[in-house]
């Protein structure tokens, strides 16, 4: 089976499957399902950030004469659907019942004929409030006279969620105690919000005569979702389907489980019909999933000529009103510990307060891969700090520090075991393809006439592919994934996995790895994932988990395959199984290339008449659940130049080179596409995107308005290289990319500005004001 | 009120609340999910379609507003089993992912194209900047547009088979 470069058999770019049908807009999300007798909600939000409630009067909404039910906290503490766990142990509100604790939080729902009366009901209901004072900053939540946001936990006498540590305390302040120097930044990776441009919405339909329920909804987890609707509303998990059909971008943000979600389902339970909820714009931003928000002190100790010897960084993490980010268990800062970044230091330590505050719930979320994007930030501006203190080229610095290839599998100080990488070859790369001798000579004689341009850098190593059982669950539920395997009798196959795209083109990249270990044609094999009645178990696509897990679980199962179809070949051919040989699509015979079989050829033998030999059952397929052995390690070299105009403080990025290094590439063209995209989140990041909160607790960015991101004018002509270096252990050697550029990209941009106007540290967005700013000193 | 609207060549009728958008119009009332819609504030774009030729986001306009013009939606883009040169640009360079702003970014390229069929990429970048992309950061969409204005003639010579 002969591929070529436009068509490969397997591994190569290849046009997508799943595009076909968005180019006609035949797509099929959420908001397009429609369903006979379907009812639409929607949700009464708190107008206040910290209140109480003193009286919910729905008499008015439920005269309208469109209105088919107002459902309010009242109701649901009846089906003890109030409160649902969140994913880190903790509690979240569906509907407010004492009091509301972030503005737009979820008060009461009613369902309707169509979307515009049950927004006209919104309206005619009345609820009292009594204000209470708000907790705003995060940085003063453990203040004594702070208001207790969650006074409705008993005994709760504080905003204090947790302390978690991470490195070797004593060694660290050990190595800073001798240290020839010492530096220190204080820094905030702002609140941010990943803003798909599909919201979030549901729709829910209750067979009360099957006692089934089927959800349509926005979910990176379906299997994840409907196992935890089982435990929360105490239906039988097999009489749950959860459907989550074409999804406009995630990027983490349909991760959770989220009240207008819930909701649906009580509407479709109380109403008797399918009830459809899908958010606006504003109740994305305001309330779903945001990222980050993560007050960072961090300290380098080194020597003077630049050797990095240990990092230090205390963080105040502002969890909002509920903790109910989305990480591992026992990871209650993610993976932030990977802070010690891609350098080889004698010691490393951090402590993480997570505190809650008057906002909204989230934190992991936005292509973070559990708070690695926080860490590489906080790790790659110190050491441009370090550079601008010691007047050393940033590049060189980073070069004299980097972890070197003889070095892996390396120990990190936090006990991160990265599996392998050539750090210095990839940044040199970068570095190569950015010109940047050319480029410093380029600003020298900028700055000589007065023009500010500057060249930021980072190097970023990444921990994805979450994750293997020993360390690693969601909610009690261990992040193994499996993949079926079936090959038909005609020779084509059917796939079905447990991760679920949200644009990154599984159906396309999974057909290659079969395709690839078969020797069939990609379009020979069909991917079925999204709905968990035609799907098997596992966890999710998020933290660039899908290649790393459960494409092993599929390279796994069509290995398992191929080895069936050579003991079926052999019984075809009456040869020993062990006289065969393998080329892409065929077993045959040793020395004998003409006796052989093809994949068809066996697959029609499996399921037909053939005689088997003792113990081999019938058919040609084969199942895989995958527990990874260890997280896979993508990294990368990035260099941003950028161009700051010195009288309006207005940043143009210039050029921006990415190197990434993820191991294998299955299909090219899609890495990437993934790469492009999370380096405009990162322009977009350190340039324009905060979600920000005035004295009061109201939120500032709640809509496109004020939540800029950059459009194709904001960014520059991406020019990307890459190397690799495939992981030793998993079966593909593939890595994991969905989210590198998000994490890797930030620090670059704000280094490059920092650089351009030669201040040590402004924090995120870079604004034309707050750059302006800067420069007056 | 009734509107009598000419959507993708085809007459449509239909009794409607004054007060409709046209993206719930075309969503809703005639069924044509292809037009998809993002923000409450037309800054996302997604809901582009063309009215009487020009991208026009239909959230900023009414129903009744659209009453005798002709809506072009994404349904629209293929005539006769022939796919826009478009289309089979953001095929052929990766010009989309999630899928979600494509229908949006496609209009607003053949409303570019048709005006404009030698465009610099600035001017594609200029053109698209109404609609917000999250997954490609731009690059391929620009190169998808460059494609389609490359191969003006390939709606005209029979299309590829669409395949993976």
């Amino acid at each position: 089976m002969a591929g070529t470069a436009e068509r490969p058999v397997g591994f190569g770019r290849l046009k997508r499957k799943e595009d076909p049908r968005f180019i006609r807009g035949r797509g099929h999300y959420v908001d397009d399902v429609s369903l006979p007798g379907m009812l639409h909600g929607a949700i009464l939000r708190s107008p206040l950030a910290h209140a109480r409630i003193l009286s919910i009067d729905t008499a008015a909404a439920l005269a309208h004469p469109k209105v088919r039910a107002v459902i309010t906290g009242k109701d649901l503490e009846g089906l003890n659907l109030a409160w649902i766990p969140t994913l880190s142990g903790d509690v979240q509100a569906v509907l407010a019942t004492d009091k509301v604790r972030y503005q737009f939080q979820e008060v009461a729902f009613v369902v309707a004929d169509d979307h515009y009366a049950a927004r006209d009901a919104l309206e005619l209901i009345d609820v009292d409030y009594e204000p209470l004072p708000p907790v705003v900053d995060a940085k003063r939540a453990l203040d004594a006279d702070a208001a207790i946001v969650r006074d409705e936990i008993e005994g709760k006498r504080d905003n204090h969620i947790f302390d978690w540590e991470a490195g070797d305390r004593a060694a660290t302040d050990a190595v800073f105690a001798d240290a020839e120097v010492v530096v220190e930044q204080e820094m905030l990776y702002p609140r941010s919000h990943p803003a798909p441009m599909e919201t979030c919405g549901s729709v829910a339909d209750y067979d009360a005569v099957e006692g089934k329920l089927t959800l349509w909804t926005t979910s990176q987890a379906p299997h994840a979702h409907r196992t935890l609707y089982a435990l929360v509303a105490g239906l039988p998990e097999h009489k749950i389907r959860v459907i989550s059909p074409d999804i406009g971008g995630g990027f983490g943000n349909k991760v959770p489980i989220y009240p207008g979600y819930v909701c649906s389902v009580v509407g479709s339970i109380v109403t008797g019909k399918p009830v459809k909820w899908v958010e606006d714009r504003t109740e994305n931003l305001a309330t779903t999933g945001f990222a980050r928000d993560y007050h960072m002190r961090g300290q380098i100790a080194a020597t003077k000529d630049g050797r990095i010897r240990a990092v230090r960084v205390d963080v105040i993490a502002d969890h909002g009103a509920f903790n109910a980010t989305a990480q591992p268990t026992k990871y209650p800062a993610g993976f932030f510990s990977i802070f010690t970044g891609s350098y080889d230091l004698e010691a490393a330590h951090c402590k993480v307060t997570g505190v809650y505050t008057n906002k909204a719930p989230g934190g992991v979320a936005y292509a973070c891969s559990f708070r690695i994007t926080e860490a590489v930030y906080l790790v790659e501006r110190m050491v441009d700090v370090l550079a601008h203190d010691l007047k050393l080229d940033s590049a060189e610095l980073r070069m004299k520090n980097l972890l070197r290839p003889e070095q892996f599998p390396y120990k990190a100080k936090t006990g991160w075991e990265y599996d392998s990488g050539n750090y210095p070859q990839t940044l040199r790369k970068a570095l190569d393809m950015a010109g940047y001798d050319e480029l410093r000579r380029e600003q020298a004689e900028k700055r000589a006439r007065g023009e500010l341009m500057g060249v930021g850098l980072s190097f970023f190593t990444e921990g994805v592919g979450a994750g293997p059982r020993k360390h690693m669950d969601i909610a009690g539920l261990g992040m193994n994934d499996e993949a079926q395997l079936s090959v038909r009798p005609t020779g084509k196959a059917v796939l079905r996995i447990s991760v679920q795209t949200q644009g990154q083109g599984h159906e396309t990249t999974f057909a290659q790895i079969v395709a690839e270990e078969l020797g069939i044609p990609p379009e020979d094999v069909a991917v079925v994932h999204g709905d968990t009645d035609e799907t098997p178990f596992g966890l999710g696509t998020y933290g660039s988990r899908s290649t790393p897990v459960s494409g092993a679980a599929a390279a796994v199962s069509a290995r398992k395959v191929r080895d069936k179809a050579r003991i079926i070949a052999a019984a075809m051919l009456e040869a020993g199984a062990d006289d065969l040989e393998w080329e892409k699509g065929r077993w045959f015979v040793k020395g004998d290339p003409s006796q052989g079989a093809t994949i068809q050829e066996i697959a029609l033998a499996a399921h037909g008449t053939l005689e088997l030999p003792e113990g081999v059952e019938p058919h040609l397929d084969a199942t895989t659940t995958y527990d990874p052995p260890e997280l896979t390690y993508p990294f990368g070299a990035y260099v941003c130049v950028v161009d700051v105009d010195p009288g309006t403080g207005f940043v143009k990025v210039r050029r921006f080179v990415a190197v990434d290094d993820c191991g294998t590439r299955i299909n090219p063209m899609i890495v990437e596409g993934q790469i492009h995209g999370g380096l405009a989140d990162g322009v977009g990041m350190a340039l324009m995107q905060i979600i920000d909160f005035d004295d009061e607790g109201n939120c500032l960015n709640a809509s496109f308005m004020d939540y800029l991101l950059p459009t194709a004018m904001e960014v520059p002509d991406w020019e990307l290289g890459e190397t690799v270096t495939p992981s030793p252990h998993h079966p593909l050697g593939a890595k994991g990319v969905g989210e590198s550029a998000t994490v890797g990209s930030p620090p670059a941009v704000v280094n490059a500005v920092m650089d351009a106007i030669g201040v040590r540290h402004v924090d995120m967005p870079l604004s034309p004001a707050k750059v302006w700013a800067a420069l007056q000193g | 009120m009734r509107v009598n609207v000419t959507v993708n060549g085809e007459q449509r009728s239909a009794e409607i609340e004054d007060r409709l958008l046209l993206v719930h119009f075309l969503r809703q009332t005639l069924g044509l999910t292809g037009t998809h819609w993002g923000c409450d504030t037309s800054n996302c774009g997604t809901c582009v379609v063309l009215v009487d030729g020009e991208a026009v986001k239909s959230c900023t306009m009414l129903a009744a507003m659209a009453d005798g013009h002709e809506v072009t939606t994404v349904e629209g883009l293929e005539h006769d089993g022939k796919l826009d040169p478009v289309q089979e640009g953001f095929m052929e360079a990766h010009g989309l992912q999630c899928g979600f702003c494509t229908p949006a970014m496609m209009l607003t390229a053949r409303a570019l194209l048709d005006r404009n069929p030698h465009p610099t990429d600035e001017e594609i970048r200029e053109a698209i900047s109404g609609t917000l992309c999250r997954c490609t950061g731009y690059k391929n969409i620009v190169a998808a547009i460059r494609w389609a204005a490359d191969h003006p003639a390939a709606a005209e010579t029979a299309p590829k088979e669409v395949q993976a």
